[in-house]
């Protein structure tokens, strides 16, 4: 497999791009205002043709998440985080407690049960209280 | 984008043989398209054609707006690098200044540095090199002649691994700054992969396939799980490959999956798998594009 800086080979490479930049503007990686990496920049990066990264920076700009300012590239839009962050809060349960309950159901894990296993992973895992 | 390549019903026939058979398709400019297929596919006919060293029995080719053979106007802004590049008795370093005499837009500052990053001494006879040098040198002056259309055919046999990415690094940096036509011929797919925006995939003279890079990743799916659950999620769709092993079932369904189909999957535990861009193009190589029959399983093994 070729290295491509964890990229997949399985998926769109310019949606793994836009998800990539996403992440980085939701964690707080990329501040808003900021600049975010050119075409070239990310093409050399991933080690991907620049027209597919140029895609993937257009899909977020597109949503409206990064600005461009003429000349000098493109920048996190204000409000971007928040928008990101509340997308992925109500992703929360399709992504994550669905599959969790199908699982647990196949286990024959009841609802008690599956509650306590969390508080008990919560515990251990400092500063998540329950 | 105006088509930097156009080939519209290429034929190219050796005595009763038929090497290229109706071959249609474009190649936008300021692209770079990879060039794939098996061995015996057509694809270095196919690249010395347009390279003009070679004439179509029949059909149209337009290379930057013109027929490429015996063509001056077309040929100086085009370069061809062979897979086995013959070179007459001289050093590296000359090679590459007597290429410098024949493209216009030749970088030397360039040359030197990609000749030095394969490890190439300027001063030592090609003759001497190893077969993964001289196909470096076939790499630095492709990339160093800036032509507008660059024609890559296999250039790295020999080349390790190392040397290969190399070349895909100074490839990609250099198109970035100096965007220009590339169409490259390769095997090695699943490498190449991430360099190309389009593909074309010929096979026994025929193009089997002709898209975006990214439309066809994920594309397909492999879907796994148990068979009902497979069966009720794939029967009566396009799919490519089924194989079932006791209760087990796994296809390879064709098309997009829809929100509803990926909740369907997870519900009856269903494992999907997007196929890539490499094992998309082994199946249109290997001529399965189309989708098999439903009834019948290619592979059937019961488990007793």
């Amino acid at each position: 497999m070729p290295e491509m800086a964890g990229l997949d080979e399985g998926t769109p490479l310019f949606a793994q791009v836009a998800s990539r930049l996403a992440g980085e503007i939701a964690d707080g990686g990329l501040a808003e205002g900021e600049r975010v990496p050119s075409t070239n920049e990310l093409a050399a990066f991933y080690r991907i043709n620049p027209a597919t990264a140029a895609k993937g920076i257009n899909v977020l700009a597109d949503d409206g998440l990064l600005e461009k300012r003429r000349g000098i590239g493109m920048f996190v839009a204000a409000g971007a985080r928040q928008r990101l962050l509340a997308r992925r809060r109500a992703e929360f349960t399709q992504r994550y407690v669905e599959p969790l309950l199908a699982e647990a159901v196949r286990l024959g894990i009841d609802t008690d049960e599956l509650f306590a296993l969390i508080k008990e992973a919560g515990n251990v895992r400092e500063g998540i209280s329950l | 984008m105006t088509a930097a390549i156009s080939v519209t019903g290429l034929t190219r026939k050796y005595w009763d043989q038929i090497v290229l058979d109706d071959v249609s398709f474009t190649v936008p400019g300021g692209t770079i398209t990879g060039l794939l297929g098996r061995n015996g596919a057509g694809k270095t006919t196919l690249l010395r054609i347009l390279a003009g060293h070679e004439f179509p029995s029949s059909g149209l080719v337009r290379v930057l707006g013109g027929a490429p053979t015996e063509n001056e106007a077309v040929l100086r802004r085009l370069v061809f690098v062979r897979e086995d590049q013959a070179y007459p008795d001289i050093k590296a370093g000359q090679a590459l200044r007597a290429a410098s005499w024949f493209f216009p837009n030749w970088d030397s500052a360039l040359a030197s540095s990609l000749l030095d990053s394969f490890g190439v001494r300027a001063n030592k006879a090609v003759k001497r090199l190893s077969r993964g040098q001289r196909s470096a040198l076939g790499i630095t002056i492709g990339l160093a002649a800036r032509a507008e259309v660059t024609l890559f055919d296999e250039p790295y046999a020999g080349l390790d691994a190392v040397a290969r990415q190399v070349f895909y690094d100074r490839l990609l940096a250099d198109f970035a700054e100096f965007p220009r036509t590339v169409l490259l011929s390769t095997h090695l797919i699943d490498e190449a992969a991430a360099l190309f925006e389009g593909v074309i995939v010929i096979d026994r003279g025929r193009v089997v396939l002709d898209a975006p890079a990214d439309v066809l990743r994920g594309a397909a799916t492999r879907v796994s799980g148990p068979c009902l659950a497979v069966d009720a999620l794939a029967g009566g769709r396009p799919v490519w490959e089924r194989r079932r092993l006791g209760s087990q079932a796994s296809v390879v369904m064709v098309g997009p999956l829809s929100q509803d189909d990926r909740e369907q999957a997870r519900s009856s535990g269903l494992d999907l798998t997007p196929l890539s861009l490499q094992q998309i193009v082994v199946q249109a190589a290997a001529g399965v594009l189309a989708p098999v029959p439903e009834a019948g399983f290619e592979t059937e093994r019961t488990s007793a």
